[in-house]
């Protein structure tokens, strides 16, 4: 490492000590309330003509993505963008990768630009990890296999608290595939650490022995969803289904049993779904369409809550300190 | 025979302090003079600044020869058994080529008369290629000098072979060491199926599919009236299984590795690729469950599995990083430090069951410290403190669980077939 280095801009916030977003595990109570209230305070900015603040001008963000993302990918760029930092994304095709790379050498090679964050999507658990391991940035994990996706767990608990005022207490159902899934784990995780209840409802299957031991309860029959606040669908894989690889005998017996249709929702109740949808399958068009879906907010609370994720890793304090915020 | 070595001098040694020699009951301060490889007599001495005892058998070591030798080679291999404490080990047949015909075999034995730093044995495969399907010249390996038979790495999955298996062992004259997998239920599994892997989203790899292959080797062998040895036992299920064959006089012996002993899934939360291996850590109900069956003696061997990878390999995500883990260089001490230093196991029994046990179970010559006898004798500092770190070991690889870690009793000196094979 060089020991000259340029000075920051004026305006730039003092570096933190090296912080990472890697799991909810690593998250308190406070942090999800911190970054969920610097979310709602930089929501306020969506709503100006100008939409771009100088938080993070000479910031670099790397967005590293190895699996295929729209909405995942779209949101971390257009965040660092309206931070004002500069970003640069790499996906696995095209990029050295291709050649047969590792990731220690491209997270060597990257580390090498000396960016303030890397922003990781991984099939393999485990690769933020090596990464946050290998470099000097900020590691932001943006989903590692069936790990971890904080992100997501944030702008879904961020949805909830704007639809229903409040999270302590909350019930929330989460429904489908849990085995597959990093976003019900980190969603189940941040849900018990704000104090909600979580009751994880799906095929034997699909329930992964133990998971109780996250502080959540288990249900196989879709009648539990009924006293809940929240239905919270998962995508039904359609690789799940393959031959050998068939944890639910149909897709059509799964959706008569688990899907989530018009009869089996509550009125009160909002359902949610991360995304890409399969329309027919774990969710009936007509709720999807519904007002009770809160689909397009999540993707909305998306942006504003990596913004503010980001914003919380290369600044020191809570959102209130933060002069350039108010920057117009 | 089925050990070979680099031939050399024999020793002429005196070695003095606590012996400690469960084979026949000792523990007093004695001094014992070696001339020529040979113990010649043994006196009462004042000194008990080490404890000495007999030298160390490993059953399950990875040399990584012929094929990987980026990651071990016979020469490095046995450099880090005889700085553990090792006076003899055999090893696994899953190489590159595998072990699976008298002319590999051969080659190998030659190399170590010339490398071998402790007497090594090898095992041959139970399968040709170790893919299931035929079996070894099974005759022809044993008279080639195998040690014994194993398709270690993976299960036989067809329990007609493994029955063939069981029945033809016996015209080779040489145990049978069996990885115990049911791969249609551990399939794709990456640690311990439980909480933790619930949490982390790790496939699980289930107690019950070791479980399940010990249940069935163990109603074949008693069939067959054939002796069998599991080979790393990591479930809880699987002692049971083992215990009550034992109690209906089933000859079925087992070992257990010093991280299952030491470890639980708990450890993989940190996503380290170290302390990734198969089988898997498991959780504490297994793990006690070990401690158990190698206090009673239902598990009679402490074996490393010592599995080297090159560095680029295991610095991966942990999903993508190949499993096995290095030991032979840390095994006394990390077992001392765990489970005898906090009283949960006696020095005397930890001594027994890594050497006695395991030479008995592989019809190899148990060391004992006593007139006449073949000087294969470790010297140990129970005092000395160290720190595990990558410039330590003699092993050409550096994939152990305990880096960086602090450990208690350390090898000293080593003694394997008459020869000093390692001072500190």
């Amino acid at each position: 490492m060089s020991d000259i280095r340029l000075a920051d801009p004026p305006g730039t916030p003092p570096r933190s000590p090296r912080r990472h977003l890697l799991s909810v595990a690593d998250l308190t109570r406070e942090d999800i309330e911190r970054i969920l209230d610097t979310a709602r305070a930089l929501s306020r900015s969506l709503d100006r003509d100008v939409k771009k603040l100088p938080t993070l001008r000479g910031r670099t963000i790397i967005h590293l993505f190895y699996e295929s993302s729209t909405r995942t990918l779209a949101s971390f760029e257009l965040a660092a963008k309206r931070l004002s930092a500069d970003t640069m994304s790499l996906r696995s095709s095209g990029s050295s990768v291709d050649k047969g790379e590792s990731l220690k050498d491209t997270a060597l090679t990257l580390g090498a630009y000396d960016p303030d964050v890397i922003v990781i999507r991984h099939p393999a658990i485990g690769a933020p990890q090596l990464v946050a391991r290998l470099t000097d940035a900020h590691v932001v994990n943006a989903g590692d296999g069936k790990h971890q996706h904080p992100t997501q767990a944030l702008l879904d608990l961020y949805t909830m608290r704007d639809a229903l005022g409040r999270l302590e207490g909350l019930h929330v159902a989460i429904v489908g595939d849990v085995l597959h899934s990093r976003v019900a784990r980190s969603l189940v995780q941040a849900l018990a650490l704000v104090g909600a209840r979580t009751t994880l409802v799906g095929p034997p299957t699909l329930i992964p022995r133990g998971i109780e031991a996250m502080g959540c309860e288990v249900s196989f029959d879709v009648s539990a969803i009924r006293d809940a606040d929240v239905v919270y669908t998962l995508r039904m894989q359609q690789e799940r289904m393959e031959a050998g690889e068939a944890f639910v005998p149909s897709l059509r017996e799964y959706s008569a049993r688990w899907g989530i249709t018009p009869e089996r929702v509550r009125p009160g109740q909002v359902v949610m779904h991360p995304g890409p949808m399969n329309r027919g399958v774990e969710i009936d068009t007509t709720v999807a369409d519904s007002d009770a879906a809160l689909v397009t907010e999540q993707v909305r609370s998306g942006l504003v809550v990596r913004m503010a994720v980001l914003y919380d890793l290369l600044t020191t304090g809570p959102v209130r300190a933060a002069v350039p915020l108010e920057v117009a | 025979m089925a050990l070979f070595c680099r031939n050399g001098r024999s020793d002429s040694l005196v070695l003095e302090g606590r012996v400690v020699d469960p084979t026949r009951g000792t523990d007093e301060c004695l001094k014992v003079t070696i001339d020529a490889g040979v113990i010649v007599r043994i006196e009462p001495s004042g000194s008990s600044r080490t404890v000495i005892a007999p030298a160390f058998v490993d059953p399950h070591v990875h040399l990584r020869t012929p094929g990987r030798e980026d990651e071990e080679t016979i020469a490095t291999g046995t450099a880090a058994a005889a700085a553990g404490g090792y006076c003899a080990i055999l090893a696994m047949p899953n190489t590159d080529p595998v072990v699976d015909s008298a002319a590999v075999l051969g080659s190998l034995v030659e190399r170590a008369k010339e490398e071998a730093v402790v007497p090594t044995g090898f095992l041959a495969a139970i399968s040709k290629g170790q893919h299931g399907g035929e079996l070894t010249e099974m005759a022809e390996l044993a008279d080639a000098g195998a040690a014994g038979f194993t398709d270690d790495g993976r299960p036989v999955v067809s329990p007609g072979l493994m029955r063939r298996a069981l029945q033809y062992a016996v015209v080779a004259g040489r145990p049978l060491a069996l990885h115990e997998e049911e791969s249609s239920l551990s399939r794709d599994g990456q640690m311990h199926e439980g909480a933790v892997s619930a949490e982390l989203g790790l496939a699980g790899w289930p107690s019950v599919a070791e479980s399940a292959m010990v249940e069935r080797d163990v109603a074949l062998g008693a069939y067959e009236r054939r002796p069998l040895h599991i080979m790393h036992v990591s479930a809880l299920e699987s002692v049971n299984a083992i215990r009550a064959a034992r109690s209906r006089g089933v000859d079925v012996s087992a070992e257990v590795t010093p991280h299952h002993l030491c470890l639980t899934d708990d450890a993989v939360r940190t996503l380290d690729a170290n302390v990734k291996m198969n089988p898997p850590l498991r959780s504490e109900e297994h793990r006690t469950a070990l401690l158990e069956a190698l206090r009673d003696g239902t598990i009679a061997c402490v074996a490393t599995d010592h599995a080297p990878h090159a560095r680029h390999e295991k610095e991966a995500p942990f999903e993508e990083a190949p499993f096995g883990v290095t030991g032979l260089e840390t095994a006394f001490a990390a077992l001392y430090t765990h489970l005898v230093v906090p009283g949960v196991l006696s020095l005397q029994t930890l001594l027994e069951r890594m050497s006695a046990g395991p030479a008995r179970v592989f019809d190899l010559p148990v060391p004992t410290i006593a007139v006449g006898e073949r000087a294969n004798l470790v010297a140990l500092d129970l005092d000395a403190g160290w720190t595990v770190t990558e410039d330590g070991f003699r092993s050409r690889s550096v994939n152990s669980w305990l880096l960086g870690a602090r450990l208690r009793g350390r090898v000293v000196r080593t003694v394997a077939d008459g020869r000093e094979a390692f001072a500190a």
